[in-house]
């Protein structure tokens, strides 16, 4: 079977490093975020950041619903382990959609 | 199917551009609540709303009628609304609200007022000067408008002389005192929670004696943004209440599910139910809540099977002498009014 490969765009990858406001390089991949998501959602945050920090912006627009289901409740964010900004990096995530894809 | 997402945060968005404010509320009903207060304008301490528990009725509604349309064709349409949005507030149709919402929320904003006279705090009130903080947009990140409107509020405090606001909800606490001094040069705000300055006030005792289990439900903004978190458990003890936690509670409470309300209705009307079975559990005679938006979700989850209110809502019944006032016909639940 032949599976379509990730393409990286450089330009949203450049946009994550420079902006300063994404940061999820520290991420260990535990999966505590993922277990203690009130709604359940399994992407979110260790897949979809891996997705943003390789530049894989259609993987990341793939899933853009579950990007904005996220409640920025936080609960992830006082389990992390690494001390992630998960609720910065997502509400970072949106603010790129609203500007490169909404035109809001 | 769910609703477009990018023209519901447009049409938010564009009130927000062009009428200051995400749900349309006129200026006259918002400073109602403040009618026979007697609370002077301006000075150096304000009261700030935000306007967040007046424009709560309203997105209820408009949350109501979202999610009738989610699983319709009619979502495929609310491009047009927003197209239509831009000229004629098309918005003020789709959230009429109930008159008794208006009215409850309305209420709370007052108890509040009520709550930091009898402490003896002194304040005033920006009337129809005061803005909505921005929330929304912020959370959904449309960055700019945020920007612009954030940089308004600075200005209208600062021109009004404006040095220390008290705030009376999570979310425009967490704007004015956290996500505005990151964005405005210069920012010198004080912010404090009502809730903070009551617990540090001496001057609040009981009036009347009040025998009740309430349980806390925290918001995740307060308690793990703001970490406002002793401040309620202590003002519910000083007014004699016992305090009853849910199994998530302080900075692990559990969300409501009211931040993705606007977007997916049904999905925070699940989570909601998931909170409320952990307050059921709790076995309290009631609930209190300090966020507008979570009275508003877990009383839509709840069905009327729990006793859901705003914290202060307990806290004036001990604190302050307040006339009973006679209970309104159920049957005006469904009357609704203009914006």
């Amino acid at each position: 079977m032949v599976t379509a490969m990730a393409k990286v765009n450089l330009d949203f990858k450049k946009k994550v490093t420079t902006s300063g406001e994404f940061n999820a390089t520290a991420c260990m991949d535990c999966g505590v975020c993922t277990a203690v998501c009130p709604m359940e959602i399994d992407l979110l945050p260790r897949k979809l950041f891996r997705y943003t920090l390789l530049g894989l912006e259609d993987k990341v627009l793939e899933h853009q619903q579950v990007i904005y289901q996220c409640l920025l409740c936080k609960m992830c964010e006082v389990n992390c382990t690494a001390d992630v900004h998960i609720a910065e990096n997502v509400r970072f995530l949106r603010s790129y959609i609203s500007k490169e894809i909404f035109k809001l | 199917m769910p609703l477009p997402t990018g023209n519901v945060i447009g049409l938010m968005v564009d009130n927000l551009k062009k009428r200051k404010t995400v749900f349309p509320i006129s200026r006259r009903k918002a400073i109602k609540w403040a009618e026979e207060l007697d609370i002077p304008e301006g000075g150096e301490t304000v009261i700030y709303t935000g306007s967040m528990y007046q424009l709560l009725p309203y997105m209820v509604a408009a949350v109501k009628n979202m999610g009738l349309i989610e699983d319709s064709f009619l979502g495929k349409f609310v491009g047009v609304g927003r197209f239509f949005n831009r000229m004629f507030n098309v918005s003020a149709f789709i959230a009429r609200p109930s008159r008794t919402n208006v009215k409850r929320y309305r209420r709370i904003i007052c108890n509040i007022a009520m709550l930091l006279k009898q402490a003896g705090v002194e304040f005033g009130y920006l009337y129809k000067k005061e803005l909505y903080a921005g929330a929304l947009a912020y959370d959904l990140g449309v960055d700019d408008a945020f920007r612009i409107q954030a940089q308004r509020v600075y200005n209208l405090l600062k021109e009004h002389g404006v040095r220390t606001v008290i705030t009376i909800d999570p979310h425009t606490t967490n704007m004015l005192r956290s996500v505005y001094p990151t964005i405005i040069d210069g920012y010198d705000i004080e912010v404090k929670s009502y809730l903070e300055v009551l617990a540090a006030s001496n001057g609040l005792q009981p009036l009347h004696s009040v025998e009740k289990e309430i349980t806390v439900h925290d918001s995740c903004v307060y308690s793990r943004y703001e970490s406002v978190i002793e401040e309620p458990r202590q003002l519910l003890r000083r007014a004699g209440y016992t305090v009853k936690e849910p199994k998530d509670n302080r900075d692990l409470t559990h969300c409501c599910g009211g931040p993705i309300e606007s977007l997916f209705p049904k999905m925070a009307h699940q989570i909601g139910g998931k909170r409320v079975q952990q307050l059921k559990n709790a076995k309290g005679q009631g609930v209190a809540t300090m966020c507008p938006m979570c009275m508003a979700t877990l009383k839509e989850a709840s069905d009327g099977e729990l006793e859901i209110d705003d914290i202060s809502s307990y806290l004036v019944k001990a604190f302050c002498e307040v006339e009973e006032k006679p209970k309104r016909n159920e049957s005006s639940e469904n009357k609704h009014i203009k914006p």
